[in-house]
């Protein structure tokens, strides 16, 4: 109940596809989607294996609440190792494909090996195919699913792939599904295009039960309430979406700009969710059209935007005149403030090929920045870039890039590696934004002191969803914390890390986790699944699946000197807002966290914390 | 009175809380291609939009039927499919204009909206308003008319749909 | 008011009930020439099947309906009609007399002129009687010829396959179910039948059948290609002519079935016609035609019955339509599905998994369908074509994306979206009273 003890492995070496039942035991002590597709990831590959190659393994794992009707019931992960950090990825999407696998009556998916030419995947129901990609092959996300539905004769599929981005490994390649949601960090991307595998279409027919019926509507219909009587979940994210956050953000001064010189961006409010709701004056219309959910989504902050039809990125491009997946905050921030461009459109259009070509808009936003930084400082030419004036604030250079980076071509070669390996090939590491290879996401570790240790000892890399200090340091969700005090950090990261760890491996959001705690949670999982889910063994579970990735991380080579922040958050002080001096103090957090974590000072989690784990 | 489902597709996000709901009141089971209800996404026009049987008054399903194994509720209008008469032969899905009762091939009958005897759990399920439950005295085209027209308002931009008190 | 109904089918009674309704007062009488309670003929083979009983064919399931409504039901062949003083004589010599007389006698199994047709074990397959015969010798593993791959007889198909029985089917057109779906189509279907064991043979003709002393298979039915397919039991699904003998030499004109006007009244004053048994409108090419279905033979009797009762109804068009479960998979047809001279199409085909859908245009209006494998949301295809509603720029896409068809009819039908307006110039054509 709750999952189809299901999984799916499909060996595109040999093409051999096999059912198998879902470990009952692992799921006991991991539940689903992350946590239990990390598990078997990490039984079942070398952490030493080359992210790229056939040896790496490709998961897509929905969790037990995944098509139920649990709130936000609808998300699954991509877990792989990823080739942008080395270290074990993870990546959360919504949309309503994850639903889908789960109708289709499996839990996972385990993708191996190599095709020896593109292909693409069908499961329908219980019949999975393995097909010739070849007529969709160097097209994009919106075209593959076009191309789908037509072949197969069915709207109703989804569908989930990559466009050009990934075929060409692009680092920071994202999946893509339902056209405009994404497992976007880590380079999940490139490890499908690795594997010469453009796209999964699924369409399931199955349904998907609970253990207790009863129980499990009023535990869902109660949480859906508390969603519904938050401010954040019930008003602001509906009307605002996540760019609720952007003029909070740059009045707590912890907005990165510009590579984050700056912390905080004099165009904050022409690309924030005000300016998206407001008409244009070039056409009298906005660029928001209306909110969207992912599937069995109550909050709904997705946005549907349109750009104007004459805005100089579309004017000759009538295929961009409709509306599609608009700005989120993240997207927002690294497209926008960090680049320094504040037309709102021109962000709108490279979010839309973002989505189109399969990038994640943090880490190229990101790239983009670091090499605007290196353009400004000289280190890097008007004939390097291909002859684009590569200046902050340029809304041109930002569209030519995203143009060029997920086909590859030109200047987009190089953006295409990420901030770090570009930074390194121009001689300043330092000058990438990053935490193991990933981009930072839209705080600025300086300004918001949990943060910044956040990011530091995330396990997939530079990251805000792995343990959302914001909502108790900028929103007082559960309660406030001071933003620029190191004191407490510590443990706040611990527990926001555990819990969500929990949350993404349930099937459920995490933007639940404005208005809900394991409290809301663990009754909606306990309902749907055998066993007994507390909110004290969801806790524990979350700890579980934490030092889990840590040892696979450990074992994959990285280190205590990987949780670490480039020597601009540690040495160059903010200068203007609530943060100004202040530069992020890791080197006082870092050792409590790892003994709060049970870990030594070097951090590697002690034979005795695992084992109270039972990892 | 008679009641009926009125929908603003202009309030709908396209959460499928009301397909779960149908599924899960008619067949025991979260499986939203077992809906009653349906909730259409034109993407490229920012617009979801939720879609079930009105209860029309020709009952074209009905008449179509070769053995009486629909029937109209006297008291509420409501189109009734007896699965134990249905013999799965599939007329009504083809005579229907709407394309609102579908085979369901799983048991061989077909299904619709029944509205839930009474107490629609897709309604009830609906996060933003976009379908309610109300008195309404009209008849099959008239309701798709009038459907049609608070559709037709709501293709103007709305704005995001907030959710809504819910009784 | 005296009111008879000649015909117990679908269209009989339909148009007893509907007259029922119009006039509380009246005297209905209806006449059914089978010895059986009002029966669905569409609900045979799923007798046959083995899923209901003879009682789950019933065309109303409550008992006593008829007399509760006070309709009189009574049984006999109608040997002559005098409409000069409006009288029925029965093939008994009874006579009944009426002031509105509705012909819906329906239609019978044409018998091919072959030797051996009438043989033992030989039966057609349209009433309770044949399925009664049918069902002690279509055993499990029994060889059964079926003769005629038509829509009828694809549907039987269905239930003999069901049955177990060892089936060979011969169809005298090149394909299965011509007058239905296109070669795309029908080479799917005949596929399909092929992988579950079923033999097919197209093209091909039954020229006898002979007696032989084999007890498990006494038939031998001798086809044109030079074989002898040995069988147990030999079904005859050649086709339908209209019940209208008892009319030679009255002032009733037939074609190939009554000829109505858009009425359904026939040229005799007072006497319509409805069903199978007359040649009304088909909505899609607006000339008469006999649309041998159930829904069209219910649409009749219904507005046959209100012009009767005096309650003023044109018939604009019956659309033909029609869905066929062949061991699974399910296929329909609508309208003009061979498309429209002038006209444009959008398909798409995919013959390894059994899929196809096919639409046809004319001008931006939807005239004709037809699909396999596909049964979400499927009448939309009829409220496409039968309201005609202009499609604007939803054909091009649709002639590139046939499957966005629900899209399109979401936009157009219900004017969700950007399109042609919510209700087209011509409205939808729907048969309406007009007036009093």
């Amino acid at each position: 109940m709750g999952w189809t003890r299901k999984i799916l492995r499909v060996n595109l070496t040999t093409g051999t596809i096999k059912t198998e039942p879902l470990n009952m035991d692992w799921a006991m002590k991991y539940l689903g989607q992350r946590g239990l597709a990390s598990k078997y990831l990490i039984e079942e590959i070398d952490p030493k294996v080359d992210p790229l190659s056939a040896d790496n393994k490709l998961i897509f794992a929905t969790g037990p609440l995944t098509g139920t009707a649990a709130s936000t019931g609808g998300r699954y992960s991509v877990i792989t190792k990823g080739p942008l950090t080395n270290a074990i990825a993870c990546s959360n999407s919504g949309g309503y494909w994850g639903a889908e696998l789960k109708f289709a009556g499996w839990d996972m998916v385990i993708v191996e090996g190599k095709a020896s030419k593109p292909v693409y995947m069908t499961i329908f129901d219980d019949v999975c195919e393995i097909h010739d990609a070849e007529p969709i092959w160097g097209t994009s996300v919106w075209k593959t699913d076009a191309w789908l539905k037509k072949q197969h004769q069915d709207p109703m599929i989804h569908v989930t792939g990559i466009g050009v981005a990934g075929e060409n490994k692009v680092l920071y390649s994202a999946i893509v599904n339902d056209l405009h949601r994404a497992a976007g960090r880590s380079g999940v991307g490139a490890v499908m295009g690795s594997k010469n595998l453009k796209a999964i279409a699924v369409r399931g027919t199955k349904g998907v039960k609970v253990k207790d019926g009863g129980r499990f509507l009023k535990a869902t219909a109660t949480a859906k309430q508390v969603l519904q009587q938050n401010a954040v979940t019930g008003a602001g994210l509906p009307t605002y979406g996540t760019q609720v956050l952007m003029n909070v953000i740059n009045e707590a001064g912890a907005m990165p700009t510009r590579n984050h010189r700056q912390v905080q961006f004099e165009g904050a409010h022409d690309i924030s969710a005000e300016a998206m709701a407001t008409p244009r004056k070039s056409d009298g219309k906005p660029n928001l059209l209306t909110n969207q959910a992912c599937f069995g989504c109550t909050i709904a902050c997705g946005r549907i935007s349109k750009i104007d039809e004459n805005h100089f990125t579309i004017k000759n491009k009538p295929e961009y005149w409709h509306a599609s997946g608009g700005l989120e905050y993240e997207a927002a921030w690294a497209l926008g403030s960090n680049t320094g461009v504040n037309d709102l459109d021109a962000l709108t259009y490279v979010n839309f090929i973002c989505n189109e070509q399969g990038l994640d808009p943090i880490s190229f936003g990101a790239t983009v920045s670091a090499a605007m930084e290196l353009y400004d400082l000289g280190l890097i030419t008007k004939e390097q870039t291909g002859g684009i004036e590569l200046k902050f604030g340029s809304a041109e250079a930002l569209v030519k890039c995203v143009e060029l980076t997920g086909k590859a071509e030109g200047f987009g070669r190089e953006l295409g590696l990420g901030s770090l390996r570009l930074c390194t090939k121009y001689g300043r590491p330092d000058l990438s934004m990053s935490v193991k290879g990933q981009e930072f996401p839209a705080y600025d570790g300086r300004s918001i002191q949990g943060i910044g240790l956040a990011y530091a000892t995330s396990n997939r890399g530079a990251c805000h969803l792995r343990g959302y200090t914001i909502a108790s340091e900028i929103l007082g969700i559960p309660e406030k914390t001071d933003p620029l005090e190191t004191a407490g950090k510590p443990g706040l990261v611990k527990a926001f890390q555990d819990a969500t760890a929990a949350v993404d491996s349930a099937g459920i959001c995490v933007f639940t986790t404005f208005a809900w705690t394991l409290n809301d949670i663990a009754p909606q999982v306990d309902a749907a699944c055998e066993g007994s889910w507390t909110p004290e063994s969801m806790l524990e579970l979350g700890e579980r699946i934490w030092n889990m990735e840590r040892v696979f991380n450990n074992r994959a080579g990285l280190s205590s000197k990987d949780d670490n922040l480039p020597p601009r958050l540690l040495t160059e002080a903010a200068q203007t807002g609530p943060a100004k001096g202040k530069v992020n103090g890791l080197a006082q957090m870092l050792p409590e966290y790892y003994q709060l974590r049970g870990w030594t000072a070097d951090g590697v989690p002690t034979n005795e914390t695992l084992s109270r784990l039972s990892v | 009175m008679l009641k009926a489902l009125v929908i603003d597709s202009g309030k709908c996000t396209g959460c499928k809380q009301c397909e779960m709901a149908c599924s899960y009141e008619n067949e025991g089971e979260f499986n939203v291609s077992k809906s009653r209800i349906r909730v259409f996404d034109f993407h490229t026009e920012a617009r979801m939009v939720p879609y079930t049987c009105t209860q029309c008054a020709e009952a074209w399903c009905q008449q179509a039927c070769p053995v009486n194994a629909i029937t109209t509720d006297a008291a509420s209008g409501v189109k009734i499919v007896h699965e134990n008469l249905c013999v799965g032969c599939k007329v009504c899905t083809i005579a229907c204009p709407f394309g609102t009762i579908n085979y369901n091939a799983s048991t061989g009958k077909v299904i619709k909206c029944d509205l839930c005897q009474g107490n629609p759990a897709c309604a009830d399920a609906c996060p933003t308003g976009a379908i309610t439950f109300q008195d309404i005295e009209q008849t099959g085209f008239d309701k798709m008319r009038s459907w049609a027209s608070v559709a037709a308002k709501g293709s103007e931009t709305s704005g995001p749909s907030t959710p809504t008190a819910k009784h | 008011m005296d009111y008879v109904v000649l015909g117990a089918g679908p269209a009989g009674v339909t148009a007893a009930e509907t007259l029922r309704s119009a006039n509380k007062a009246a005297r209905i009488t209806m006449i059914g020439a089978e010895l059986e309670a009002p029966y669905s003929r569409m609900a045979i083979p799923y007798l046959l099947h083995g899923n209901i009983e003879e009682h789950g064919t019933y065309l109303r399931q409550t008992p006593g309906h008829y007399s509760n409504l006070g309709i009189r039901y009574l049984n006999g062949h109608a040997r002559n009609i005098d409409t000069a003083t409006r009288t029925l004589t029965m093939q008994g010599g009874d006579t009944i007399g009426y002031d509105r007389l509705l012909i819906a006698t329906g239609a019978s199994p044409i018998i091919p002129r072959f030797p051996g047709a009438n043989l033992p074990g030989v039966h057609t397959c349209w009433t309770l009687a044949d399925a009664r015969e049918i069902l002690k010798l279509a055993e499990k593993g029994a060889p059964v010829v079926l003769v005629g791959a038509g829509f009828i007889g694809s549907i039987v198909l269905e239930a003999l396959y069901a049955r177990g029985c060892d089936l060979t089917v011969v169809e005298i057109a090149p394909r299965m179910v011509a007058r239905m779906m296109d070669e795309t189509a029908g080479g799917m279907l005949t596929r399909w039948c092929v992988s579950k064991g079923v033999k097919v043979l197209t093209g091909t003709k039954v020229e006898s059948i002979t007696q032989t002393w084999n007890g498990e298979a006494p038939l031998y039915v001798g086809l044109s290609n030079g074989k002898t397919a040995p069988a147990k039991l030999v079904v005859l699904a050649a086709g339908v002519r209209s019940n209208t003998s008892f009319l030679a030499g009255s002032n009733i004109a037939v074609n190939h079935g009554i000829k109505v006007d858009r009425f359904l009244a026939t040229t005799a004053p007072g006497v319509y016609a409805a069903g199978d048994c007359c040649e009304a409108v088909d909505l899609s090419t607006g000339k008469p035609d006999m649309l041998a279905i159930q829904p069209v033979a219910v649409e009749h009797g219904r507005i046959a019955a209100l012009n009767m009762a005096g309650v003023v109804t044109p018939h604009r068009g019956s659309l033909n339509m029609n869905v066929l479960d062949t061991m699974g998979l399910i296929s329909s047809s609508f309208g003009l599905w061979q498309g429209a001279d002038g006209g444009s199409t959008g398909k798409v085909t995919d013959e390894q998994n059994y899929k196809y859908l096919k639409l046809e245009f004319e001008g931006d209006r939807m005239v004709g369908a037809q699909c396999v494998g596909m049964t979400d949301h499927v009448g939309m295809l009829r409220g496409l074509i039968q309201t005609g509603f202009r499609l604007g720029g939803w054909r091009d896409k649709l002639i590139k994306s046939p499957e966005r068809l629900r899209e399109a009819y979401i936009s157009v039908a219900q004017g969700v979206t950007h399109g042609a307006p919510a209700s087209g110039a011509s409205g939808p054509h729907v048969n309406t009273p007009v007036a009093a």
